[in-house]
């Protein structure tokens, strides 16, 4: 790699690097993120890769690894260039079909497209899918442009051109007032204006200021931190860079969760490239900017998201979040002015320093600007990452982009915002995604979890399922989160058992109000939201366990109970063999039936029955 | 224990306090779980006291002071693969193994662990085991998943 001394050396690199990529005559763009590797992407990489060779087209197909493409539940995906070409589902063995066929022959291996549902149609180009089309892929498009671990790629897609903007024509203040005409805010959950943030950073009185990004995605349901930091780590230290320049930071750090290694292991690379290169360090391309980032790593506690906690956590400590009287823009990491952003934020900040405010704030509604990405997923067809303009409406989401539901079932309700967040019904399903909207309807954008509902699930043991999370996730330092929360959960779990009473509601939601009101940091302050959005609007579910000691979706294992139903048994044994508890019995081709008092509820007998013999009453 | 690796790993990190919980990661990842007088060793090195030091490894999850079996199975419990079943999975492995999430089996086999999500989640519910990441997972392939391991752990025992 050359050593980028200069603005001009990067230019010439830039092009350099460009007509390297543009003498392949295809580019295979495979996703080998964490997802589609589960689905056994690298395998598909490493087949195309033999044969590319075998048959001697290397100078031919340039075979790029990526990051998150989005559509998770089709991977392993690939979508080849030119042509917009997307497979999906890929296997190895049928790699030499699409190298004869695609890469030889310019057709199109149909059996590898998308096959739409509603028209009974195979799609070939990604940018006409259903999943796909609604969707504004600012952000999460450039993962398919580059190699993670190929800073050259990201240079050659224009890479480090707004870091060399705003280090050579642009004042610190100015950048603040670009960023804040754009209306950018925070993508990490609250959705406080990055710009104002950055300004009382720059305000703040001391020489060391640092900059940190935010990669401890601990919502469960949310990962477009992941692929995103993950996907493009450049994109994010850029941001990180141009933000440090703005504040005045001279050192930043990366908080990554240590549940992702792919994306460590992405950032560390991007970091050590950026150095080697000269785009961190000392005099940046001779401008007298100097910076440098960390990697530091999470370690499973769901609290350091939280701002104040994850700077102590940065600082080797427990993680435990502190009062926010003086804040963290002032007194941040080791006491010193310190700006915290999400991935998604950082992201952003190139884009809009590329593009002019103008072109950002153009999407969006009146107070939430440009777009953000969700990660649909729960009982929904289409699962994935999406990005779409702020203000598009959880219908357009859920049904249009996501499909609806699985197996012909009703979907029931989203669940946005995570722990912090609320769940909304699907008469709500017209509000916009946008900050304000949701948190008036009991929920939050948050991070952008979206996790979709349909009628198997409970909304009482959802509810229950977040207090257990929060009760376990709570550091235990303030007493209204550490004991209000845990009696909560009684209460809640009362409920799921089948002895709670109508009196219990009332005193859940005191005890909540009392919790929102008192709580030291966010963890507490939100952690009732998921009780109270589910009182609001499926409050009938929460009676049907009090007074009809019913569970309606049949999941909360006190209130239901198992059996085989004879006429439909036909003996095949499958369930006996399932029960992790051997609690079914029966002969080869007779009815099988269920022993009560071995029984415990989890289902896996229903799963398993091809004959739907399996009753829960 | 291996004192002499633990300076490897101490040595490779920075002498800072803000470092101890990168050093705890790298000597977990070494021994799957934190030994005594590696804290020890940590709190020496880092002039942290050794309290503080147990306070940390104590207070992150990802963190553990008693040995881990051979195989270490993770199963999301994350929101997404909470509703599509991940709790039939932990049901599965306690028929199965005998085995709560923290537990190890009597014979060292397999630690079971919960997380609350790997970011995997349009692909649940997903189970790691030994790295290896499983999605769209069932009680079933698990079951089979379980007995692949112990078959190969027989193969590879008898061939030692």
């Amino acid at each position: 790699m050359p050593e980028i001394l200069t603005p001009q050396a990067l230019l010439q690199w830039a092009e350099a690097k460009r007509r390297e990529l543009n003498k392949f005559q295809f580019t295979v763009e495979i996703c080998t993120d964490t997802g589609c590797r589960a689905s056994g992407s690298r395998a598909v990489a490493e087949a195309l890769r033999a044969e590319v060779e075998r048959r001697g087209l290397q100078d031919k197909v340039n075979i790029r690894q990526t990051g998150c493409h989005g559509f998770c539940q089709q991977g392993p995906l690939m979508v080849i260039e030119p042509g917009n070409i997307f497979y999906g589902k890929v296997k190895p063995e049928d790699v030499p079909e699409i190298v004869s066929e695609t890469l030889l022959n310019n057709a199109v291996v149909e059996r590898l497209c998308y096959l739409d549902p509603a028209s009974g149609m195979r799609i070939v180009k990604e940018g006409l899918i259903p999943f796909y089309r609604a969707q504004d892929r600012t952000i999460l498009g450039q993962n398919r442009e580059v190699d993670p671990s190929d800073i050259g790629e990201y240079i050659a897609n224009g890479g480090y051109a707004a870091l060399v903007k705003v280090l050579t024509s642009i004042k610190p203040d100015d950048v603040i007032d670009v960023i804040r005409e754009s209306g950018l805010r925070g993508r990490g959950g609250g959705g406080y204006p990055t710009a104002r943030k950055w300004q009382q950073c720059r305000a703040a009185s001391g020489d060391e200021k640092y900059v940190i990004c935010n990669a401890d995605e601990g919502d469960p349901g949310a990962y477009m931190d992941r692929s995103v930091l993950e996907g493009n780590p450049h994109l994010v230290l850029e941001g990180m860079m141009i933000g440090a320049y703005a504040v005045g930071a001279r050192q930043g750090y990366i908080y990554v969760r240590n549940e992702y290694p792919l994306a460590v292991r992405h950032a560390r690379r991007a970091i050590d490239d950026a150095r080697d290169v000269g785009l961190l360090g000392n005099n940046i391309l001779g401008t007298g900017f100097s910076f440098d980032v960390t990697v530091m790593r999470g370690a499973g506690a769901f609290v350091c998201g939280e701002s104040t906690a994850l700077m102590a956590s940065v600082e080797g400590k427990v993680g435990e979040p502190r009062p926010k009287d003086v804040h963290t823009v002032e007194k941040g990491l080791y006491g010193r002015p310190t700006t915290l952003n999400n991935v998604e934020t950082w992201a952003n900040v190139p884009g809009i320093i590329n593009k002019g405010a103008r072109w950002f704030a153009a999407r969006g509604t009146a107070k939430s600007k440009g777009t953000k990405i969700f990660a649909l997923t729960g009982m929904v067809k289409n699962t994935g990452l999406v990005e779409v303009p702020m203000g598009t409406s959880l219908r357009t989401i859920v049904f249009d982009i996501g499909g609806g539901a699985v197996d012909g079932k009703a979907v029931k309700a989203v669940q946005t915002g995570g722990p912090s967040g609320g769940c909304l019904p699907v008469e709500l399903f017209d509000l916009p995604v946008d900050f304000e909207a949701l948190t008036d309807a009991g929920s939050m954008v948050g991070s952008g979890g979206m996790v979709v509902m349909d009628e198997s699930t409970c909304m009482v043991d959802v509810a229950r399922y977040f207090l257990a999370f929060l009760v376990d996730e709570s550091c235990g330092k303030c007493v209204p989160c550490r004991i209000g929360v845990d009696r909560m959960l009684e209460i809640v779990t009362d409920i799921t058992e089948g002895h709670g009473t109508m009196k219990q509601l009332d005193l859940l939601e005191e005890v909540a109000e009392t919790v929102q009101i008192a709580s030291l940091c966010a963890l507490g302050k939100t952690a009732p939201n998921p009780v109270l959005s589910t009182l609001r609007y499926f409050r009938s579910e929460y009676e049907a366990h009090i007074k009809e000691k019913r569970c309606p979706a049949g999941v909360c294992r006190a209130l239901i109970s198992f059996s085989i139903d004879p006429e439909r048994c036909t003996g095949c044994g499958a369930c006996l063999r399932a029960c992790p508890h051997n609690a079914i019995s029966g002969s080869k081709k007779e009815p099988h039936t269920i022993d009560q008092a071995l029984c415990q509820k989890c289902g896996i007998c229903r799963d398993e029955c091809t004959f739907d013999a399996v009753i829960v009453e | 224990m291996d004192v002499v690796h633990y300076t490897r790993i101490l040595e490779r990190n920075e002498n800072h306090p803000s470092q101890l919980i990168e050093i705890l990661h790298d000597i977990q990842e070494e021994y799957h779980y934190l030994p005594e007088d590696a804290l020890r060793a940590v709190s020496a090195k880092l002039n942290v006291p050794l309290i503080e030091v147990f306070r940390v490894a104590h207070f992150y999850k990802a963190f553990t002071l008693v040995p881990r079996g051979n195989h270490l199975i993770t199963v999301c419990t994350g929101t997404a693969c909470h509703v599509r079943g991940a709790p039939r999975l932990l049901d599965e492995l306690s028929g199965e193994l005998n085995i709560s999430p923290g537990g190890t089996t009597s014979d060292g086999a397999f630690t079971l662990e919960a997380v609350n999500c790997l970011g995997a989640c349009a692909l649940g519910p997903i189970v790691v085991i030994d790295g290896t990441y499983y999605e769209h997972m069932t009680p079933g392939k698990l079951r089979r998943l379980i007995e692949s391991t112990r078959e190969k752990d027989i193969e590879d025992s008898a061939h030692a």
